[in-house]
């Protein structure tokens, strides 16, 4: 089954590289942006979707830091 | 006294910190691969990128084998010490509490800092006291502490923080300037600054010598360990 794990800084949680990102935007012309956060995305394919989230915890993500949102075939879950 | 010092592919600062250790004792390199910390007093947890920092700095380094027999021999009251990449490694595999994020400025750091020790107490500062200045680099692009408010206060409370940046020298974003911590047991100490680089004068300092004569120190107050897997 296919998978997708999005991995984001927690909120409250300085994120510096949101923040040169968002501060790049008004020289390009790009004006009104704001609250701009850089995570990840990783992409899987696993047999046992049960065992996601713990492989969140353990492995993608550092729970202490970062917050995670587990989508499988499109669907939202976790 | 006998000094172990791991090396994950993509580690670089394993040499340096034999060199140091060779210093105060005997010296040896552990391969990542390694169960086997038989004989070892003092494990060294070394700086630079291990398993290329993937995903996070330390996160894949965690699960090595070697990572396992570290594991053991903190919990028989060995000393260990995680330096820079390896503070990361130990804060990822829970041995220490909080976690590195990426410097506030975003820029990799390199030079020298001044830290002050506030707890004399841990396997690798009983050589020092309270209140002590010791002059050693760092390098670094996540080096940044970071633990929630209240845990932070529970680290204090304990005397967890054992290292913290001068005032004025924090080069990172760290919250209350911390720069190293230290388990409950006080055998266990992991910072971002690079004790190994600065044990020569012809370098610049050699404060960071303290850290490993402190240890030396620590071990020949306990029975040597037999830690086979």
């Amino acid at each position: 089954m296919k998978a997708k794990v999005l991995i984001r800084p927690k909120d409250g949680i300085l994120d510096p590289q949101g923040k040169a990102v968002e501060r790049a935007l008004p020289a390009l012309g790009f004006e009104g942006v704001s609250h701009v956060r850089v995570g990840r995305l990783v992409e899987l394919e696993t047999d046992d979707p049960d065992a996601l989230a713990d492989l969140c915890e353990k492995l993608l993500a550092n729970p202490l830091i970062e917050d995670y949102e587990i989508e499988l075939n499109g669907g939202a879950r976790g | 006294m006998r000094f172990g010092v791991l090396q994950f592919p993509g580690s670089c600062d394993d040499r340096d910190a034999l060199e140091a250790c060779s210093r105060i004792g005997e010296a040896r390199l552990v391969w990542h691969e390694d169960r086997d910390l038989e004989g070892i007093d003092v494990v060294v947890v070394p700086g630079g990128f291990s398993y290329g920092d993937y995903l996070r700095a330390g996160a894949i380094a965690r699960f090595a084998p070697a990572m396992e027999a570290v594991a053991r021999h903190a919990e028989a009251g060995g000393a260990v010490l995680g330096i820079c990449n390896g503070f990361q490694v130990l804060c990822e595999s829970g041995l220490l509490p909080g976690a590195l994020l990426t410097n506030e400025s975003l820029l990799f750091v390199c030079r020298q800092v001044d830290l002050v020790v506030e707890n004399a107490d841990t396997a690798f500062t009983r050589e020092c006291r309270a209140g002590d200045r010791l002059s050693i680099p760092v390098k670094h692009q996540s080096g940044r502490y970071f633990a929630p408010d209240s845990e932070l206060d529970a680290l204090e409370e304990r005397g967890g923080v054992v290292l913290r940046y001068a005032p004025g020298h924090n080069p990172n974003g760290s919250v209350r300037d911390i720069a190293g911590v230290v388990n409950e047991r006080g055998n266990v100490v992991g910072l971002m600054p690079h004790p190994e680089h600065a044990v020569d004068t012809l370098t610049g300092s050699e404060d960071g010598l303290r850290l490993f004569e402190s240890a030396a120190a620590f071990a020949a107050g306990r029975e040597p360990t037999a830690l086979s897997a």
